[in-house]
């Protein structure tokens, strides 16, 4: 019994760590989904989110200027929020404005987005001409980390609860209020009827442009501090590229997971977060190849809720009826 | 899918706050116009990367367009690898293209070329010392088309008979090619402990392509130019073509004529994932003699790019093809010479798309200014 609480102790805070990029993603999607506009571009939209925080808070630190916490703790989030919105705009204007492919936009958008992160986060020093051997923020993530308890030595309800960053609950209160408004208000409810049949939803008198710009910038802001979270809590606020790594695409698997339902991807994020370090924990002994099949578990376990998803045809578990589809009011 | 709703075809009228009207054109726009609008674009897109690199590296326009220029051609090695890298990520774009024609978003070619170079690098590790040349390419060419044939049959099989979403599912089996791969590298990883297999056969060199004329990639760029026309050919020309024009355009359209549509899904998803595999071959055969994880450079998702960019036209695809490796090239060159991040490609790479992806619009709607009284929708 002791041997399965103290596995918990440590394997359960290691995968809610983990879980918050793919919750602030996915949460994302969701709201993205539900308009109607498959938004490919959110990993480069969390490259991007990631490395508008990390210029803000290298700003901060290497200004001169006296360390306050709660404003490094604003600026990079400020920045993060504003880097992303101007890619979920970039989107919304090419698919919704120009009605332009989603697909080749989302794509065009990742790549954009990856190359500005990596780009950014491998040059930032040459272009300043900074004399710090390279991007550690530790200041910065120090302030980040901070936590409710500091016992050393914390019980089990403290260590599985309470012994989380303040960005943790924030992604869980964020996918939480997401959920209840789409369920259950009328901005929800108009959402959907976006993302279902915005023809319909026109003629009843929605502003369909309206609702995807919004959902899809609001979106895009919230997947974006999925990637400021990885590098200034999770990473200690050293930038690594492609650090990030798939975890964008690992987010969009969420969201079908989920079945588009961001209540639910607080669980499924940190089950995710969980099978993406399970190989950490299995005890494989010298045989190191079998752990790469551990990691392909997501991505299996997404593909089987999808095609479960499609073979029950249950009217409530499916995309939305206009995912990826353009809107044109004229077009019949 | 169905959206013809009941109460959206009410006639209503309504102040207008835009002064702009758009339609659609229905005709469709004359060829030479459409392609004079996209070459616009791209110009437009050019002058601002060059914007963009004078504000990061003040060099002045002139010396950035110069330097990426050296960057691909300035000297024979690199013209070399310039044609290597088109021909690769043409031979991609092209295998996208019949599925893109009908619709089915194959966003699943990385893990199609990845199966394909797998498939490539097992024969040649496994058989390389047992079979004469004359027999081990064949196949390991048969290997690899079947094993990207089968990944591009699995998400169009569930696609044709119950709708699954095909774009998610081919990005999902992505991962899990990519994750088969590390598992066998790590099987098969030279020395133990490595973490990668290193070239494959080095010594006797069983498996590799041979050299035409005496240039190690002449052989893959002969190959794609002739795959250019096939495809060119085949969707013109054949009665597979129509039917996948005619799926493209309305299932149901397909279903009327008795097109049997889930045949024609399964059937061109097998071709394409089958020629994304003849990607993995070339670059495993032809070119690396070795398998990574990083193998396919992300082409399976910048084909996709470069397909939808040339409108889907095989022959057109030469050029959008040769645009994205000229542009990575070229950064790549003002990268390395200012010290910066090799990333600044897939920036210049990015900007070029928003213009072209941008553009369309004007190629599908016609935009005039209203006349002042309220119109009917």
């Amino acid at each position: 019994m002791d041997a399965i609480l103290s596995f918990f102790m440590t394997f359960l805070p290691r995968a809610v760590a983990q879980s918050v990029p793919l919750l602030c993603g996915a949460t994302g999607e969701i709201l993205t989904e539900k308009s109607g506009n498959l938004n490919l571009g959110i990993p480069g939209i969390m490259y991007v989110g990631a490395i508008s925080g990390v210029i803000g808070a290298f700003f901060y630190e290497n200004s001169g200027l006296q360390f306050i916490p709660a404003v490094a703790i604003i600026i990079p989030i400020v920045c993060s929020l504003l880097g992303s919105f101007l890619m979920g705009l970039l989107y919304c204007f090419l698919t919704v404005t120009l009605r332009a492919n989603q697909n080749v936009t989302g794509l065009a958008l990742t790549t954009f987005g990856i190359g500005v992160g990596n780009f950014f986060g491998g040059s930032l020093i040459t272009l300043v001409e900074s004399d710090v051997p390279s991007i550690v923020l530790s200041n910065t993530s120090a302030c980040f980390k901070m936590r409710l308890i500091n016992s050393a030595n914390p019980g089990w309800f403290e260590a599985l609860f309470l012994n989380y960053t303040f960005m943790t609950y924030a992604a869980i209160a964020i996918a939480i209020i997401c959920g209840f408004i789409l369920k259950r208000t009328k901005v929800g409810l108009h959402l959907r009827a976006v993302g279902e049949n915005p023809a319909t939803a026109d003629a009843a008198g929605i502003n369909v442009t309206r609702y995807k710009y919004l959902s899809t910038c609001i979106g895009s802001m919230i997947a974006g501090l999925g990637g400021m979270y990885y590098v200034l809590d999770y990473m200690n606020g050293i930038w690594s590229n492609d650090g990030f790594g798939d975890r964008g695409w690992l987010a969009i698997a969420l969201v079908i997971f989920t079945i588009w339902r961001p209540g639910a991807s607080v669980w499924a994020s940190i089950l995710f977060g969980g099978l993406y370090i399970l190989h950490i924990f299995i005890p494989t002994g010298t045989d190191m190849a079998i752990k790469e099949i551990y990691k392909m578990l997501p991505y299996l376990v997404t593909i089987i809720v999808l095609v479960v998803v499609s073979l029950r045809k249950k009217k409530e578990n499916q995309p939305p009826a206009s995912l990826g589809l353009a809107y044109f009011r004229e077009e019949r | 899918m169905n959206n013809e709703p009941v109460a959206a075809k009410k006639k209503r009228s309504f102040t207008i706050r835009n002064p702009f009207m758009l339609t659609k054109r229905t005709e469709g726009m004359a060829g030479y116009k459409s392609w004079g609008i996209r070459l616009i674009a791209l110009l437009l897109a050019i002058v601002v990367c060059g914007l963009i690199t004078l504000l990061i590296t003040g060099l002045n326009p002139f010396d950035v367009y110069s330097t990426m220029f050296r960057g691909n051609f300035g000297t024979a090695r690199k013209t070399w690898v310039v044609l290597k890298d088109m021909a690769i990520l043409l031979c991609v774009s092209l295998a996208v293209t019949p599925a893109f024609k009908m619709r089915f978003w194959n966003i699943g070619g990385e893990g199609q070329i990845l199966v394909g170079a797998l498939a490539t690098s097992a024969c040649m590790i496994l058989l390389g010392d047992k079979l004469p040349a004359a027999l081990l390419i064949p196949i390991m060419f048969i290997a690899a088309l079947a094993a990207g044939a089968i990944w591009g049959i699995i998400p169009a099989f569930f696609k044709a008979y119950w709708r699954t979403n095909e774009t998610l599912f081919t990005l999902m089996m992505n991962y899990v090619a990519l994750q088969l791969v590390s598992f066998f590298i790590i099987v098969w990883e030279v020395p133990k402990g490595a973490g990668q297999i290193g070239i494959i056969n080095q010594s006797s060199m069983a498996g590799w392509l041979p050299w035409v004329g005496g240039q190690q990639y002449l052989l893959n760029v002969i190959i794609v130019a002739v795959l250019t026309a096939l495809v060119y050919v085949y969707l013109k020309y054949t009665k597979h073509g129509y039917e996948i024009s005619v799926v493209g355009e309305s299932e149901r359209t397909a279903k009327y004529i008795g097109i049997k549509v889930p045949k024609v899904l399964i059937r061109t998803m097998a071709l394409s994932g089958a020629l994304c595999a003849l990607a993995g071959f070339l670059k495993v055969a032809g070119t690396d003699h070795t398998l990574t994880t990083t193998i396919t450079e992300g082409y399976g998702f910048t084909a996709v790019m470069v397909s939808w960019m040339a409108n889907f036209n095989p022959i057109a695809m030469i050029f959008t093809t040769f645009i994205i490796v000229f542009l990575d090239k070229g950064a790549g060159e003002i990268a390395s010479i200012f010290r910066l991040n090799q990333s600044f490609s897939e920036i210049l790479t990015g900007i070029i798309l928003f213009f072209i992806i941008g553009c369309e619009f004007f190629i599908r709607y016609k935009i005039s200014l209203r006349h002042s009284e309220t119109k009917e929708a």
